[in-house]
């Protein structure tokens, strides 16, 4: 592990962050390093935080009226509440895929192509070679290859989330940001999601927030527990799910309390 | 709140220490059966190994179905791997009870006669049934202090073992009318050795359920 360790970069930093909503402080002096290409989990209770504090990532929070942020948090060492921060560029390099799958009422190959042509890509033969990369490294091309001009409300639920994954990809973001993202899947649906970060992490960094504490266990590197928006413990997902050093992560993942 | 998996739990606890306290009667009865050539006796530690083995099946079957549908975690899953292999681990020594006992019949069945009295033996079956109970004990208080003081008592019991086989051996030498009886008293000195062998290794399994760190404790 100290090997690995000297190879990989931390991805994203985060330091002393507190947040607020309104006089209401949902983030307690949170700590932590993502490394890259690496699966994150964040877990805890609802109402803990979790999910706060992923949309920090990508200053999804910012839409939010009345918040306020204190501390650091950087992305390759780019601190990314700087006033020069694009956020719109930002939120390229830090995608994001929610918890119900959202696809645009527009056909499968618009919904991956959307993001590149904001972004000033109009060549059909680049778009062309987005969508099929993206929607293959969503492992949906085989799925969807011979009808992308079908509206994509029509896919099931579970290919819907991996489109969602596909057109998040498509701008090849750096970090890929999942809050709950199989909670409205049926379990073949999960697993085909769980299976698929496991190979996206290759080549992203993934930050996941679940609810499902095996699906944490399963498919992450390194878990963050947070309780009452605090980091409570974080680290290796198989010390922390074997063996947590918290009492409070104890009682957490074995059903004690949450 | 009482969860369904806690009285899950406790249930898997109950049979171990059933399991627990049949065993350490069928050590008792086996040795006092070899000390009184008593074949009722011998017979007896017999008969219920059958019913300790089913124990261990129960309890095998018990835990896998919690961990299918429980999916327990940290301590709730280390308590159960552990049950598991402290129910191997009686198994394994209401097992060497029984043969024991086999030497019992055989000498009862081929009128050999013991030479002298079986103190040493006796002794060691004292420390073994007791490291069988603070084993079990320490088990169900998650008592580590307890479990680690029992095992330590192993090097008396490896002591006496040496010491057993030593003076059967010079037996042996001396007459030679003994050696039948001598060589099959030396198996009986090592099964009860085998059997404080699997009494340590239930103190390193409370170990580990406690602090889910694996000591060598002999």
């Amino acid at each position: 592990m100290a090997e690995q360790s000297v190879l990989t970069k931390p991805a994203i930093q985060v330091e002393d962050l507190d947040l607020y909503y309104g006089d209401h402080q949902a983030l307690y002096n949170i700590a932590l390093e993502v490394e890259e290409n690496s699966v994150t989990a964040l877990i805890g209770p609802s109402g803990c935080g979790k999910s706060t504090f992923l949309r920090t990532l990508n200053r999804m929070n910012d839409l939010i009226p009345g918040v306020k942020i204190d501390g650091k948090i950087r992305l390759y060492g780019e601190d990314i509440y700087d006033r020069k921060v694009d956020v719109e560029m930002l939120r390229k390099q830090v995608g994001m895929v929610f918890q119900t799958p959202n696809p645009f009422p527009k056909s499968i190959y618009d919904n991956i192509a959307y993001g590149p042509r904001i972004h000033g890509i109009r060549s059909k033969k680049q778009l062309d070679e987005i969508v099929e990369r993206s929607l293959r490294q969503a492992a949906l091309w085989d799925e969807v290859k011979d009808r992308l001009k079908d509206r994509a409300t029509g896919l099931s639920g579970g290919q819907q989330q991996r489109l969602c994954i596909a057109r998040a990809l498509a701008v090849e973001p750096e970090i890929v940001l999942m809050d709950e993202p199989t909670s409205a899947l049926d379990p073949i649906s999960t697993s085909k999601i769980e299976e698929l970060l496991g190979e996206l992490k290759e080549k992203y960094t993934i930050v996941i927030v679940t609810h499902n504490m095996q699906q944490a266990a399963r498919v992450s590197d390194k878990t963050a527990f947070f309780l009452n928006g605090e980091l409570v413990e974080y680290g290796e997902t198989d010390t922390l799910f074997s063996n947590p050093s918290n009492s409070k992560t104890e009682d957490y993942i074995t059903g004690r309390f949450g | 709140m009482i969860r369904q998996f806690d009285t899950s739990l406790k249930e898997v606890k109950h049979l171990l220490l059933d399991m627990g306290e049949k065993l350490e009667i069928a050590i008792n009865k086996a040795v006092k059966s070899l000390s009184r050539l008593d074949v009722d006796m011998a017979r007896d530690v017999l008969n219920n190994d059958q019913a300790i083995d089913e124990m261990e099946n129960r309890i095998d079957d018990k835990v896998a179905t919690l961990i299918a549908t429980q999916q327990p975690v940290a301590k709730d899953l280390r308590k159960l791997i552990s049950a598991l292999k402290i129910a191997s681990d009686m198994e394994r020594m209401a097992d060497l009870a029984t043969n024991i006992a086999e030497v019992t019949l055989h000498f009862v069945e081929n009128d050999l006669k013991l030479f002298k009295e079986l103190k040493d033996i006796s002794e060691m079956a004292r420390i073994t049934q007791n490291m069988v109970h603070d084993g079990i004990n320490s088990y169900i208080d998650g008592n580590v202090d307890l479990s680690k003081k029992m095992a330590e008592t192993d090097d008396q019991v490896d002591k006496l073992y040496e010491r057993i086989v030593k003076e059967l051996l010079e037996d042996m030498i001396q007459e030679q009318k003994f050696t039948e009886v001598s060589l099959r008293l030396c198996f009986v000195a090592r099964y009860l050795e085998r059997i404080a062998d699997h009494a340590t290794n239930v103190a390193e399994s409370v170990v580990y359920i406690e602090t889910g760190k694996r000591e060598d404790l002999n």
